[in-house]
This record gives C-alpha cells, sequence and structure tokens, in this order.
C-alpha cells in the first residue's frame, strides 16, 4: 500500500450559506448593490401586502358571495346538477389516470384538490359534495388501474359524451318551473360556471373548424386556401371584442326575423369563431413540421389524400402542437373575460353585481383580488397539469 | 370506338381526381354563395323593418355626446366621423405610449431574468410567471378600480416630488407650454438633427479611409445636444413655459392632467406586455450561441463591443417578429378600454353606435381599422425577414 492510498480526498468546497451569499448576490459591486435593493424591495412589498391582506381587507364579501362567484344566479335548489355533472368529471378524471396516468403528483394533486377547497366557507352540504368529487376521483382511478387498458374505449366515449351531459345538466330537460329538471334560463347562468362552460364549449368546438381551416390553408386547391388564409388573417387582425359586438349586435341580424338566439350562444358562437383562427395557425405550425417523406410513404402504401391525412399526418401534427394548444386553451379560458363587456355575467361580470350590494360598496380591492386570484390558480393547474401530462404522454421523447 | 376514350382517361370522370377538385371547389363557393346571400337578404330586411339602409352618410351627422379627452378639437356638436378620429387618435397615443414603455420595461425584465444575481433573477421570474396567469381584463380593471380610483380626492392630493399630484380625479404631472419661440426653436432643432447627420456621415468616411472605427453616435448626439442646448440659450425666451399643475376648487388644473382611465389602460397594458416582451428578449439573446461572445473576445473585441457587433445583431433577428406581434396585441388589448370608460376607437364606436344605431357600418368600419393596421405590421414583418434573413454562402 503506498501513501497514496491513503491520501486525504482534495478538499472539497464546502457550501456555505454565506460563500452561496458571495458567490450569487455579492460578487460585484454591481450586484450587491441590486441585491440590497432587491431586498429592500421584497421587503417592502411583502410587508405591504400581507398587512393589507391579512389586517385591512374586508374578506366577509367574499365569503357572503361564494355562491354568487361560482354560480351565478343559478336556483340553489338544482345545483345539484352541476355536482352530477361534476361527480362525472371527477371518474373521468380519475379513471383516465388510472389507465394511462404514470405521474402520482397530478393523482394525488387532483384527489386533494377538492378537500382543500372545503377549506373555504361553504355549507355542510357543499363539504359533502366536495368530498364525494374526491371519492369519485378515487373510485375512477381504482376501477381504471384494475381494469386496465380493457376500459379504454369505454373512457374515451365517456369524455365524448361529457360534455353534451353536462350542457344538458345545466339547461336542464322539462319545462321551466315544473318536473324534475326544469330548465334555467340562461341569463341566470353565472360565475365560474359560465366562465368554465364558455371555455370547455370553445375548446371543443373551435378544435375541427381550426383544424380544417389549417388544412384549408393547405390545400392545394386554391379557392379552399385561399377562403382559409382570409378568415385566419381576418379574425386573427381584429380583437376578441369587436368579435363578441358583432356576434351581440350583428348574429341576431344575419338569422331570420323568426329566429332567436340566446346571448350565451352568441357568446360561445363569437369565442369559437375567434379561437378556431389562432387554432388553425397553431395546427399549421404541427402540420410543416411532418417531412415529406411520411406523405410520399402513405401514397406509397396505397392511401389517398384524406386517408394519409387522417391516419399519417394529422396524428402526429397534433401529437406536436399539444402543448402550444394547451397554452392557446388556457388564453381562452383568460379571454372569456371579455364577455362581461358584452353583458354576461361571467366570473368578471358577477364582480359588478357583487359591488353593487350596498353593504359592499367601496370593496374593489377584495372582489378583484379575489378574481385576479382564481384565475391565476386555475390557469397555473392548467399549464401545471398539462406538463405532466406532456411527461406521461411522452411528448419530445421520441 | 369508346374502347379508346376509356383509355385516354382511364377512369370515369366521378372518380377523375382533377375534374374532382374543380367540381369540390364549385361546390365550395356555391356554398359560401348561398350563405353569404342567406345573410345579406336577412341583414336588408331585418334593417328594412327597423326603417334604416345601408351607408355612411350618418358619419356627417351630429355626434351629441362628449368624449372625456381628447387630442383634438371635439365638443358634442361635432360629427361623427369628428368623433371617431378622436377615438382612433386616442388609440393610437395608447399604443405608441404603452409600446414606448412597455418595450423598455420588457427589455430590462429580459436581462433580469439573465442575470447572475440570484434575487434579480428570481424577482424577474416571479413577475413573468405572475403576470402570464392573470386575465388581462380583471387586471386592467384591477388598476382602474381598485387603484387609480382610490386614490385620495384632489382636496387631499398626494404630492410626489417634482410636483406630481395623484388624485381620484387623475394624475397632474409638470408640462411645457410652447411659447412664441417654439417654433423658431423647432426649426433650430433640425438644423442641428441635419448637422448631425452630416457629422455622422463625416465621421463614417472618415473611418473607411483611416481604418479606425470613430464613435460615430456619440458625436453625431453631441453635436445635435450642443445645437439644441445653445438654441435654448440663445433664443429671446426659453420655447417651453414650464406649468406646473395646482388644485383649484375640486378639480386639477394647470400642467397636463392625465386621466386615472388613460393611466390605468396605460399602466396595465404595460405591465402585461413588458412580461411577454421580456420573454421574448431572454429568448433572442439566449438564443446567441456560447462560441459566437468566445470567438469575439478571441478576435480581441472588448466585452462591450462583442455585444453591440456580434450578439446584439443576431439575437435581433430572433427578438423582432415576436416583438412585433407583441407590439400588434398591445395595440389590439388597447380595445379593452371599452371596459374602464376610457374613449379609444371601439369605446367611442360602440357609443357611436348606441347614438345611431348602425351597428354594421361601424363594426366593418372597426375591424377595417385594426386589419389594416395588422395587415400593415405583417407587410413590415415580412420585409424585415427578408432584409435579415441569413445571407447563406
Amino acid at each position: 500500500m503506498t501513501d497514496l492510498a491513503n491520501a486525504l480526498p482534495p478538499l472539497a468546497e464546502r457550501p456555505t450559506l454565506l460563500g452561496w451569499m458571495r458567490k450569487n448576490l455579492f460578487d460585484t459591486w454591481y450586484n450587491s448593490l441590486l441585491s440590497i435593493l432587491a431586498i429592500l424591495f421584497i421587503y417592502w412589498a411583502a410587508r405591504g401586502m400581507l398587512t393589507w391582506a391579512f389586517q385591512v381587507a374586508k374578506w366577509q364579501v367574499i365569503a357572503v358571495n361564494l355562491r354568487l362567484f361560482i354560480i351565478g344566479q343559478y336556483p340553489i335548489e338544482q345545483a345539484w346538477r352541476l355536482w352530477v355533472s361534476m361527480l362525472l368529471l371527477a371518474f373521468l378524471i380519475g379513471n383516465s389516470l388510472g389507465i394511462w396516468g404514470r405521474s402520482r403528483v397530478l393523482l394525488v394533486t387532483l384527489f386533494l384538490l377538492p378537500l382543500a377547497l372545503a377549506v373555504l366557507p361553504f355549507s355542510g352540504q357543499v363539504r359533502l359534495w366536495l368530498a364525494s368529487l374526491s371519492g369519485m376521483g378515487g373510485l375512477g382511478w381504482l376501477i381504471g388501474r384494475s381494469a386496465g387498458r380493457a376500459l379504454r374505449q369505454v373512457v374515451i366515449a365517456g369524455w365524448v359524451i361529457w360534455m353534451p351531459i353536462f350542457i344538458l345538466l345545466i339547461h336542464g330537460i322539462t319545462p321551466e318551473g315544473q318536473g324534475w329538471m326544469p330548465t334555467v334560463a340562461s341569463n341566470l347562468w353565472g360565475g365560474l360556471l359560465l366562465t368554465l362552460l364558455l371555455t370547455i364549449v370553445g375548446i371543443v368546438f373551435s378544435f375541427p373548424l381550426g383544424v380544417l381551416l389549417a388544412l384549408g390553408r393547405r390545400s392545394e386547391l386554391p379557392i379552399i386556401r385561399w377562403f382559409s388564409i382570409g378568415y385566419i388573417e381576418l379574425v386573427r387582425g381584429v380583437p376578441l371584442v369587436t368579435i363578441l359586438f358583432m356576434a351581440q349586435l350583428m348574429l341576431p341580424l344575419f338569422l331570420p326575423a323568426n329566429v332567436t338566439i340566446d346571448r350565451v350562444l352568441r357568446a360561445m358562437v363569437g369565442i369559437t369563431l375567434f379561437s378556431a383562427a389562432y387554432l388553425a395557425e397553431n395546427v399549421r405550425g404541427g402540420l410543416q413540421a411532418i417531412s415529406k417523406g411520411q406523405f410520399e410513404a402513405a401514397h406509397a402504401l396505397g392511401l389517398n389524400s384524406a386517408q394519409t391525412m387522417i391516419l399519417i399526418v394529422l396524428p402526429q401534427a397534433l401529437r406536436l402542437v399539444i402543448p402550444i394548444l394547451v397554452s392557446q386553451f388556457i388564453g381562452l379560458f383568460k379571454d372569456t373575460t371579455l364577455v362581461s363587456i358584452v353583458g354576461l355575467f361571467d366570473l368578471l361580470g358577477i364582480a359588478d353585481t357583487v359591488l353593487a350590494q350596498p353593504e359592499f360598496l367601496g370593496l374593489q380591492r377584495e372582489v378583484y383580488v379575489f378574481i385576479s386570484v382564481l384565475y391565476w390558480v386555475l390557469s397555473y393547474a392548467m399549464s401545471y397539469a398539462s406538463q405532466r401530462l406532456e411527461v406521461s404522454l411522452g411528448l419530445g421523447e421520441r | 370506338m369508346t374502347h379508346s376514350t376509356a383509355q385516354n382517361s382511364g377512369i370515369p370522370f366521378w372518380r377523375d381526381e382533377r375534374i374532382l377538385r374543380i367540381l369540390g371547389q364549385i361546390a365550395f363557393m356555391f356554398a359560401l354563395g348561398i350563405l353569404g346571400y342567406f345573410i345579406y337578404a336577412n341583414m336588408m330586411d331585418g334593417l328594412r323593418r327597423q326603417g334604416m339602409t345601408l351607408g355612411f352618410s350618418f358619419f356627417t351627422g351630429i355626434a351629441g355626446f362628449d368624449i372625456g379627452e381628447s387630442l383634438i378639437e371635439y365638443s358634442r356638436e361635432s360629427s361623427y366621423l369628428r368623433a371617431f378620429q378622436v377615438g382612433l387618435l386616442n388609440t393610437a397615443l395608447v399604443s405608441v405610449v404603452g409600446i414606448f414603455l412597455a418595450t423598455i420595461l420588457g427589455v430590462i425584465l429580459g436581462v433580469a431574468r439573465l442575470s447572475t444575481n440570484f434575487l434579480i433573477n428570481r424577482l424577474a421570474a416571479l413577475y413573468l410567471e405572475i403576470i402570464r396567469n392573470l386575465a388581462l381584463l380583471v387586471f386592467l380593471i384591477f388598476w382602474y378600480a381598485a387603484v387609480f380610483l382610490k386614490l385620495p380626492k384632489v382636496k387631499e392630493a398626494i404630492v410626489w416630488p417634482g410636483n406630481i399630484l395623484l388624485t381620484n380625479r387623475g394624475l397632474g404631472i409638470p408640462w411645457g407650454i410652447p411659447t412664441a419661440s417654439f417654433w423658431t426653436y423647432a426649426w433650430v432643432l433640425a438644423f442641428g438633427f441635419f448637422l448631425a447627420i452630416g457629422v455622422a456621415l463625416l465621421l463614417v468616411q472618415q473611418g473607411r479611409r483611416t481604418g479606425r472605427s470613430p464613435l460615430v453616435t456619440l458625436w453625431a448626439s453631441l453635436t445635435f445636444l450642443a445645437v439644441a442646448v445653445i438654441g435654448w440659450l440663445v433664443l429671446p425666451e426659453p420655447p417651453l413655459r414650464l406649468d406646473l399643475p395646482y388644485v383649484k376648487g375640486l378639480n386639477l388644473a394647470g400642467g397636463k392632467i392625465l386621466s386615472p382611465e388613460f393611466m390605468a389602460l396605460t399602466s396595465g397594458l404595460v405591465l402585461y406586455t413588458a412580461a411577454f416582451i421580456g420573454e421574448v428578449v431572454r429568448a433572442g439573446i439566449m438564443s446567441v450561441p456560447k462560441g459566437q461572445v468566445e470567438a469575439a473576445r478571441a478576435l480581441g473585441l472588448s466585452g462591450f463591443q462583442s455585444l453591440r457587433l456580434v450578439v446584439f445583431p443576431q439575437a435581433l433577428r430572433v427578438i423582432v417578429p415576436p416583438l412585433i406581434s407583441q407590439y400588434l396585441n398591445l395595440t389590439k388589448n388597447s380595445s379593452l378600454a371599452v371596459a374602464i370608460g376610457y374613449p379609444d376607437l371601439f369605446y367611442v364606436s360602440s357609443t357611436i353606435i348606441n347614438q345611431s344605431g348602425r351597428a354594421v357600418e361601424m363594426i366593418s368600419l372597426v375591424m377595417l381599422t385594426y386589419l389594416s393596421l395588422s395587415l400593415l405590421t405583417s407587410l413590415f414583418m415580412n420585409w424585415y425577414n427578408q432584409k435579415i434573413k441569413l445571407v447563406e454562402r
């Protein structure tokens, strides 16, 4: 044995807090200055915000009006319909995660989310519903886990019919004011419910329209190509609010005199038409990324143009653009706030109703902070979930 | 004989792709035409029942409503056309001011995001993360209803250094008022500008001859500044008179009064867009490979020189297209002014719709205005992309 074998290992630089600070905060004089300014700013901002949030702000306005924020004027005795559709959704999500999911974090988050919401000042009944949401999610997961891939078709079918069921449940079946599921007029739909409804409808309907436009823009047929280009550029060139105004004011004009069209439906049409143009451009990006060899190989196998598109090109192209589509849909979710400008009572529109209550005059800060936080949390959750989804789908790995 | 025709075409016409394509397009045109006619007929029918016709002749009629703020002369007796122009100019004002400030803040954020300073880096990242998940309209309304309208009344105005008054009726800031010699001074400035260009050209020529690179920008700006300062001092009275804002009764007077609507819209748009510009700038700078800087340093360029001559031109190629589209977004988003009552193009137009009932004409006009703006922008983009395209050898 030589001495070398017993030689001490080289002195590793032990990471100390002081050393780290010297390296990352105070390495040059201007960095030191910036760090000190940043610390002062953080102290000032955090102190101001915490003082306001815990001592000044009157959060009763939120607690009292929580139901208004979430479902608007929707009649409380019919709220079970919304819960039922949420239960179905929870089951579907749990089931899908059980079948496809690889990420435990996402599962636990989704499982805990309803329980976490129960912390808010809800009534006992609502808490019960929230708990059953968690239960439903868990049940779905267990079934998906044990049945495995056998259930795949069933779950996909479930996703497809969920939205019509959701809308049917919101809208009701029997005539207004009678029967076991009376129709609820759409001017009573409001709050987060309306926001989510507009988002879901916008996503579901703009998707096929956008894909068709994207294909049209790349088509070899000049008339169809020019129509698609014209539509896409026209819609992308104008602000959403002008399209919503057009849908509100001009759509009734475009239809025959005896056809009346609901205000919520008009907003849905506007949002869908708007979103489709942006979706088309994103999908086009994916289509352009598919190499020519794929087309040639498909033709060599004897597939015709339509088959090539549907079986070979679109699946690959759509898979490529999932991340960008998700961020577009998050943008759509945030853009639904604009319907409050045309007089619908979405989450933002309902804020005016709340602020007009005489006992809550002048509480704009509380109300708008609450709404902003709600939008922020939901958007962030969506983008987080999509990142996890990309990982478990293995996007970008191949 | 039929045999030979079958050989010529090979397949019957209803399966011949060339013919099917043409037929398909004709069918598409036909369907589109029917839809268009259906919409047009219904619209004309609806308008007739309301006793209206299409056309822009109403544009010369008297508007009859007030507009809170305007860059040009406007009163209730002005025409609709004038009101529309006021809105257009207000949109332009917000866009220009917003783009200018958002660019500055965005570049700062982008650079901060790349800073080696841990705190600065994290603060910028936090800011971007917060803003990107906010709904813009809620953000704007928050600034309006929860910040600028919550400032104290005029009587209890907050006074900031530099004589800036903060009240719920607006912000009063000191402003220069043109005096008699203003236009003379403008000519002096024009002279200085051309002199500076002359100096720059001379320096560039000299640089070519000698092979040294003189500080062109520095000397040109110094020339301009010198002319500006000398002109200001030589003129018998200064071209601008400083006007301070003050409280007059229940209102602000003097200086320049920035309305809460303008302030809320501008700050909201700037803070929101700057986050996205920050991302664009960061991505642009990061897109330049490290080897470029190392090569520049190896050639003996200084840190600043390598930044200015090597990194920046390459980063710009990546930055400019998304930057322009952010500018366009800001301009389009300024139409959200309607929610807080700033009289921009869209808000004024919706007032005109209420006043005159001309929804079809006004919405088409507004859309056309925004559309031409974005088409102009994309024309510029194409030109720019053409110009800076990598010249491959």
